[in-house]
C-alpha cells in the first residue's frame, strides 16, 4: 500500500489526510525516456485513449493483415509450394496502407504535445530535448514495425504450417524483417519531422501523405521515362529521390527482392551502396532537424 | 547565509536581441513562500526558465537548491516542480492518467506514481472529476491539475508562474490558500509569481519585486508592512471643536507625529513606537473629544509602492491598480 515503507511513519494511515513525503526511488532521465517511449507507442495504437482513438489504427491494422491471412489460407488449403508474395515484398506491396498509418500515428505522437503546450511540462523534468526526440522517434519506428511485421509473422506461421520448408521460409522471413525495419526507421524519421512542424493534426496528416506519395510517384514516373528512353542505368539512380523507392532499391539489391522499378533491371552495385548511404543520411538529417526544432519549442 | 538558500542569483542577466529581460539580478531566497512580483514583461518567466536550466543566462549565475542552473539542470529539475502560466493540459485524457504520466516523467516508479497521483489530486481538491477528460474542466480545476503535476514527485521547491491567472476572486483565494499550505503542511518551498501587487502579501513570507528585469525590492513581507504600520483613529466632534478630526490632526502634528488624513473622518498616525498611543490618548483627552475607534493599520504592499518614487508601473497597469483598490 505504501510506497515508502521504510520511512513512512507507522501512523501514516491513521492521519491519512496529511501530506506524505516521498522518500522512494527517483529513477532519472533514462527511465523517464523509456516511459515516454512506451507511453507514445501505446498512444500510436490508441491504447490508453478513448475507444474512438482505437478505431483507425486497428482498422488499418486489420487491412494490413488481411492479405497475409488470405495467403496463408490459400497456401494451407491448396498446397502451394511457395507463398504468392515474398516476405520483404509484402512490406513494399503494402506501402500505401503503412503510409496511411504513418500519416495517422506521427501527428498523434508529436502534434498534440505542441498543440496543447504540454512540451514545457516534459522539459521541466529530468529529460532534455534530445531524450524527448529520441523517445518519440523510437516509439514511432517501433509502432510502424509492430504494424508491419505482425503480418509477416502471420505469413511465416502459415508458411510453416503449410510445410513450405523451414530453412527457406526462415531466411526469407528474417530478410523481410530487416527490410521492414529499415523501412520503418527511415519513414519514422521523415514523418516525425514533418509532423513536428505543425501543431495541427489535420495539416500533419495531409503533409505526411504528400511527402510520402508525391516524391514516390514523381520518382517512379521519371524512372519510367528514363526506361522508355533506354537509359536503364539512370533508373536505378533515380530511386534515390524518394524514401519509398530508396527502400525498394535496398530490398531488391541486398535482400533478394524482385526489382519492381520500371524495366525491372537490377540496380548497379554503386547505386545499391548509394541507397544505403542515402537512407542513413536521410534518417540522420531528419533527426538533427527534429532536435533543432525542439530547441526552439522550449517553455 | 550560504546553505539555507533555496534560490540564489548573482548578477543574473538575460538579453534577447531586442530586450534585456533580466538585468544584473541578484537575489537570495530562503525556504518558505516567496512572491515574485512585477508587471507583465518584467522578466518573471524568464527567471524561472533560467532557474530550471532551460535557457542559458547571458551573464551571471543562478543556483537552485545549491546546484548550478547552467550545468546541473537535470539534477535541479528532478527535485523542483514547475507550473507554467499558460494552458498545458491535453483535453482528451483524465487528470489521473495525465498526472501519473507526469510523475513517471519525473522518475517515479509505476506504483509510486499511481499512489502519489491519488494523494496529490486529493490534496489540491480534485475528487470524482479526476477520472473525466480534462477538456471539460473549469479554469479552477485545470489550475489544480497543473499544480498537482508540479507537486506529484514531492519536490523540494515549486516554481508557480502566475497560478491565479484567469481565476475569479473566490478561486483566487482558494489557490492562494493552497499555495500557503504547500509550505506550511507539505514543507515545500514556493516561488510564486504575480503581476498583481497586492495579491501575494498574505501568502508570502518574502516578496521580491522586479521591474524591467531589475530588482526593485527584496524583503520579508512583515518588514514591508510593519515598517509603515500606523494607527487609524476616528473621533467625535464637540462644541469646543466642531471639527474634531481637524483638531486632533493639528494636536498630534504639534506633538511631532506624522499625521495624514485617511478616508472619511479617519486620522492616520505613523506608529513608529509605543509612545504614539499615549500621545493619542493625551491629545484626545486634552481636546475633550470622544474616541470612536482606534485600530492598528498595516499598509498594503500596493500602497507602499505607490509611495515609492521608483514604483513598478502601478500607475499604468490596470491589473495592478485593481489589486491596489481591492486592498484599500
Ligand atoms: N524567447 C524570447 N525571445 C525574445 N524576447 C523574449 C523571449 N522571452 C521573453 N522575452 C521578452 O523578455 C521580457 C520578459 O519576459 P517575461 O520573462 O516573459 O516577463 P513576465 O513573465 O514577467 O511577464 C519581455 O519583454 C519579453 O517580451
Ligand atoms: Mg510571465
Amino acid at each position: 500500500m505504501s510506497t515508502t515503507p521504510s520511512t513512512t511513519p507507522a501512523d501514516a494511515r491513521i492521519h491519512d489526510i496529511g501530506y506524505r513525503s516521498y522518500e522512494g526511488e527517483r529513477l532519472g532521465a533514462m527511465y523517464a525516456r523509456r516511459s515516454l517511449l512506451v507511453h507514445s507507442l501505446r498512444g500510436a495504437f490508441g491504447l490508453g485513449r478513448s475507444a474512438r482513438a482505437k478505431v483507425l489504427p486497428f482498422g488499418l491494422f486489420a487491412i494490413m493483415c488481411m492479405p497475409a491471412v488470405v495467403m496463408v489460407a490459400v497456401a494451407v488449403t491448396t498446397g502451394l509450394d511457395e507463398l504468392p508474395i515474398e516476405y520483404s515484398g509484402y512490406t513494399m506491396f503494402m506501402q500505401p496502407i503503412i503510409g496511411l498509418y504513418i500519416a495517422l500515428a506521427a501527428p498523434q505522437m508529436v502534434s498534440l504535445d505542441l498543440r496543447f503546450k504540454t512540451i514545457p511540462l516534459y522539459f521541466s523534468r529530468p529529460i532534455d530535448r534530445s531524450d524527448y526526440v529520441s523517445a518519440k522517434a523510437a516509439a514511432l519506428a517501433s509502432a510502424l514495425f509492430v504494424f508491419s511485421a505482425i503480418p509477416l509473422v502471420i505469413a511465416y506461421a502459415g508458411g510453416l504450417l503449410a510445410e513450405l520448408g523451414f530453412t527457406d521460409q526462415t531466411t526469407a522471413f528474417l530478410r523481410g524483417l530487416v527490410v521492414t525495419a529499415i523501412f520503418c526507421v527511415v519513414h519514422a524519421a521523415v514523418a516525425l519531422l514533418v509532423a513536428s512542424l505543425t501543431p495541427r493534426r489535420g495539416f500533419g496528416v495531409a503533409a505526411i501523405i504528400s511527402v510520402l506519395t508525391i516524391p514516390y510517384f514523381a520518382a517512379t514516373a521519371i524512372m519510367a521515362v528514363a526506361d522508355e528512353q533506354g537509359s536503364t542505368d539512370a533508373v536505378g539512380w533515380l530511386a534515390l529521390f524518394s524514401p519509398g523507392t530508396l527502400v525498394e532499391g535496398i530490398e531488391a539489391r541486398f535482400f533478394g527482392g524482385e526489382v519492381e522499378f520500371p524495366g525491372e533491371v537490377m540496380p548497379s552495385a554503386a547505386a545499391g551502396a548509394a541507397y544505403l548511404v542515402a537512407a542513413a543520411a536521410l534518417t540522420a538529417l531528419c533527426y538533427v532537424l527534429l532536435t533543432r526544432r525542439y530547441r526552439k519549442a522550449g517553455l | 547565509m550560504p546553505g539555507v538558500s533555496v534560490i540564489e542569483t548573482e548578477s543574473l542577466t538575460k538579453r534577447y536581441p531586442k530586450v534585456t529581460a533580466l538585468d544584473r539580478l541578484t537575489v537570495d531566497i530562503g525556504p518558505g513562500v516567496t512572491g515574485l512580483v512585477g508587471a507583465n514583461g518584467a522578466g518573471k518567466s524568464t527567471l524561472i526558465k533560467i532557474l530550471l536550466g532551460l535557457a542559458p543566462a547571458t551573464e551571471g549565475t543562478a543556483r537552485v537548491l545549491g546546484k548550478d542552473s547552467a550545468t546541473e539542470g537535470g539534477a535541479i529539475r528532478e527535485r523542483v516542480g514547475y507550473m507554467p502560466e499558460h494552458d498545458c493540459l491535453p483535453p482528451d485524457v483524465s487528470a489521473t492518467e495525465f498526472v501519473v504520466h507526469m510523475a513517471r516523467m519525473s522518475g517515479l516508479p509505476r506504483t509510486a506514481a499511481r499512489e502519489r497521483t491519488a494523494d496529490t489530486l486529493r490534496h489540491v481538491g480534485l475528487y470524482e472529476e479526476r477520472y473525466r477528460p480534462m477538456g471539460g474542466y473549469s479554469t479552477g480545476m485545470k489550475q489544480r491539475v497543473k499544480l498537482a503535476q508540479a507537486l506529484v514527485h514531492d519536490p523540494r521547491l515549486v516554481l508557480l508562474d502566475e497560478p491565479t491567472n484567469g481565476l475569479d476572486p473566490a478561486g483566487r483565494d482558494e489557490m492562494l490558500g493552497l499555495i500557503r499550505r504547500i509550505h506550511t503542511d507539505f514543507g515545500i518551498s514556493v516561488l510564486v509569481t504575480s503581476h498583481l501587487l497586492g495579491e501575494l502579501e498574505r501568502t508570502s513570507d518574502h516578496i521580491v519585486v522586479v521591474d524591467g528585469g531589475r530588482l526593485l525590492r527584496s524583503q520579508t513581507t512583515a518588514s514591508f508592512t510593519e515598517a509603515t504600520a500606523s494607527l487609524a483613529i476616528e473621533v467625535t466632534d464637540s462644541d469646543a471643536h466642531p471639527d474634531g478630526t481637524g483638531a486632533l490632526t493639528a494636536a498630534l502634528a504639534d506633538r511631532g507625529f506624522a499625521v495624514t488624513a485617511g478616508a472619511g473622518h479617519l486620522v492616520h498616525v505613523e506608529a513608529a513606537d509605543e509612545a504614539v498611543y499615549d500621545a493619542v490618548r493625551d491629545a484626545i483627552a486634552d481636546l475633550g473629544l470622544g474616541l470612536i475607534r482606534m485600530e492598528q493599520r498595516r499598509h498594503r504592499i500596493a500602497e507602499v509602492f505607490q509611495d515609492a518614487p521608483d514604483a513598478p508601473r502601478a500607475q499604468d497597469t490596470p491589473h495592478a491598480l485593481a489589486g491596489q483598490e481591492a486592498a484599500t
